[in-house]
């Protein structure tokens, strides 16, 4: 794990505490932090603001589909640093039964279009966001269509 | 105090103006834009889910049809992704066509977005020497891979095939004169009064904006944030070559216009030096796990023939993980997030496409501005439909 990496968890830690960090991976020298999904935005302001991190450029922010699992969605945030050219990935886990979590377009507002995207497409929902319609389908779509048990034809 | 009426106004999905099939609403007050609504989507294939029912190399072709001006970065973000979930080294002489080939590709989705975007505001003349070189830079992708547009040049672990010998002439002929070319656009454009008056001041994105909305490539250096992923996070040993990183001041579409028209100059550069030091060597690791044989070593070695067998129908499998690898490519920062369960076949493939997130953008740089401006100020964004709706 690189130093800016290492830092962010650390601070991130000592400022929620343990446990709001749930996993840490590594994985091809790439940081990915499963963290508490009522805590999103707090951390994700928090690593934005901290003059020694500046996660200031939300590169992409997406949903993935795990059928099976216990808590079957998860949105990842991949944060960058301009300021000291660091990568760190974000991710929340959410239940099939109530797919929500915080809305980060306050934080960060390119996330509007992305959250857009994740509901469309998963049935992800972002309280707090301005503006929760589909994107990319249209609107009488009735379905999520990347969800694993869409069918693809 | 008069009373204003709101007018509705429908531009798109098919007019010339958006680029494609880029849907806007925009309420006017007289001519002046209050709110503008983008509606996207039109072109949406499902590109990302198609990528999970197929082989990693079976997902090149897709890529190709992404960003459709520039396929061959659009290759090389995907497999560069690829090959850092296996941990997979390319041979150099790899490394240097694919950045040789990249920065073509930035010259010729350059080229495509000075001419229609110069044609949107009434140059017309432009369009047509843009072409002119557009179309060499075509006939050189032709020679190299065979095809013109979509390309699928690349392969995880290297290149589909090494350049032809008469490819390096071809292109010297074309570094000779490009240079004299983009003065006469410059000509036609840069002290115009009229393109000045057009551009300057239009469209303006300040840097502390283009940040919190995620804009990448020349439309966030325009607005001064000096980013550039070549030189940030150097991949495919873009270290090795020495370029300058074009930045703007005003964030508006005629700096916009300064900031490309230097990135084609030093594409340029960054070709020639990629020809010039043109390392030896195979253009594909040599892993029959990985990469397909030779063709003609399908006809005489049976191993190869199970290999290919094996590559075609089953793929490979990498380890479980995931990666996001992102590359400066025309637009700004292409984003691949691929995740592995372990499979053949990517469990998720999300592609950061720089012109969706750019074009989140607009409403900010147009609104509150005059009707015209927003033709001037969607062409100066250059987006392609093809990676926004995927």
């Amino acid at each position: 794990m690189g130093a800016m990496e290492k830092r962010a968890t650390d601070k991130l830690k000592e400022r929620f505490g343990d446990a709001a960090v749930l996993e840490l991976k590594e994985f091809r020298d790439e940081v990915t932090l499963v963290v508490r999904s009522e805590l999103i935005v707090e951390i994700s302001r928090f690593l934005r603001d901290d003059p020694e991190l500046q996660y200031n450029f939300l590169s992409d922010l997406c949903g993935v589909d795990w059928p099976g699992r216990p808590e079957r969605f998860e949105v990842v945030y991949n944060l960058y640093s301009l300021r000291h050219k660091s990568r760190l990935r974000l991710k929340v886990r959410l239940p099939e039964s109530d797919p929500t979590v915080a809305s980060v377009s306050e934080v960060w507002p390119t996330a509007n279009w992305h959250e857009r995207e994740a509901y469309d497409l998963y049935g992800i929902r972002f309280a707090g966001h301005p503006d929760l319609r589909r994107i990319l389908n249209p609107d009488d779509f009735g379905n999520f269509p990347y969800r694993k048990d869409f069918p693809i034809r | 105090m008069a009373v204003s009426e709101r007018m509705i106004l429908n531009i798109g999905p098919q007019h010339p103006s958006t680029h494609g099939v880029l849907r806007l609403v925009v309420e006017l007050e007289g001519e002046t834009v209050v709110k503008i609504t983008p509606h996207i989507g039109y072109l949406h294939r499902a590109i990302e889910k198609l990528c999970e029912t197929k082989t990693y190399h079976q997902c090149i072709p897709l890529t190709d049809r992404l960003d459709y001006l520039a396929p061959l970065s659009n290759n090389l973000g995907y497999v560069l992704a690829v090959e850092k979930l296996l941990g997979l080294e390319v041979p150099r002489r790899a490394q240097y066509l694919r950045v040789l080939m990249a920065e073509l590709t930035r010259i010729s989705s350059h080229l495509i977005w000075l001419g229609t975007h110069a044609m949107d505001v009434g140059a017309i003349s432009v369009f047509l020497y843009t072409f002119r070189e557009r179309e060499t830079t075509y006939d050189l992708f032709d020679l190299a891979h065979g095809a013109r547009m979509n390309v699928s040049y690349m392969r995880v672990g290297g290149l589909a095939r090494d350049i032809p010998p008469e490819f390096a002439t071809r292109l010297k002929a074309f570094m000779d004169e490009f240079p004299a070319r983009i003065d006469e656009y410059e000509t036609l454009l840069t002290k115009n009064r009229i393109w000045l008056n057009r551009t300057r001041g239009v469209g303006r994105l300040g840097a502390a904006d283009a940040v919190a909305l995620g804009v990448s490539g020349p439309n966030l250096r325009a607005s001064g944030v000096d980013w550039d992923v070549r030189r940030a996070a150097p991949y495919s040993a873009y270290d090795e070559f020495d370029f300058k990183v074009a930045v703007g001041q005003n964030g508006d579409v005629y700096d916009r216009y300064l900031v490309r028209l230097v990135e084609m100059r030093e594409s340029l550069k960054i070709v020639r030096q990629a020809l010039e030091g043109l390392p030896d060597g195979p253009v594909i690791v040599d892993d029959p796990k990985i990469a397909f044989p030779a063709r003609e070593r399908l006809s005489r070695d049976m191993e190869s023939v199970i290999h290919h067998f094996k590559l075609v129908s089953e793929g490979f499998s990498p380890p479980e993980g995931e990666v996001y690898v992102s590359i400066e490519a025309p637009k700004g920062e292409l984003g691949f997030y691929v995740v592995s369960d372990g499979g053949p076949n990517p469990y998720r493939v999300k592609v950061r496409a720089p012109s969706f997130v750019n074009l989140q953008a607009l409403p900010k740089m147009a609104e509150g501005r005059l009707l015209a401006d927003l033709v001037a100020v969607v062409g100066s964004i250059d987006i392609v439909l093809g990676e926004i709706d995927r």
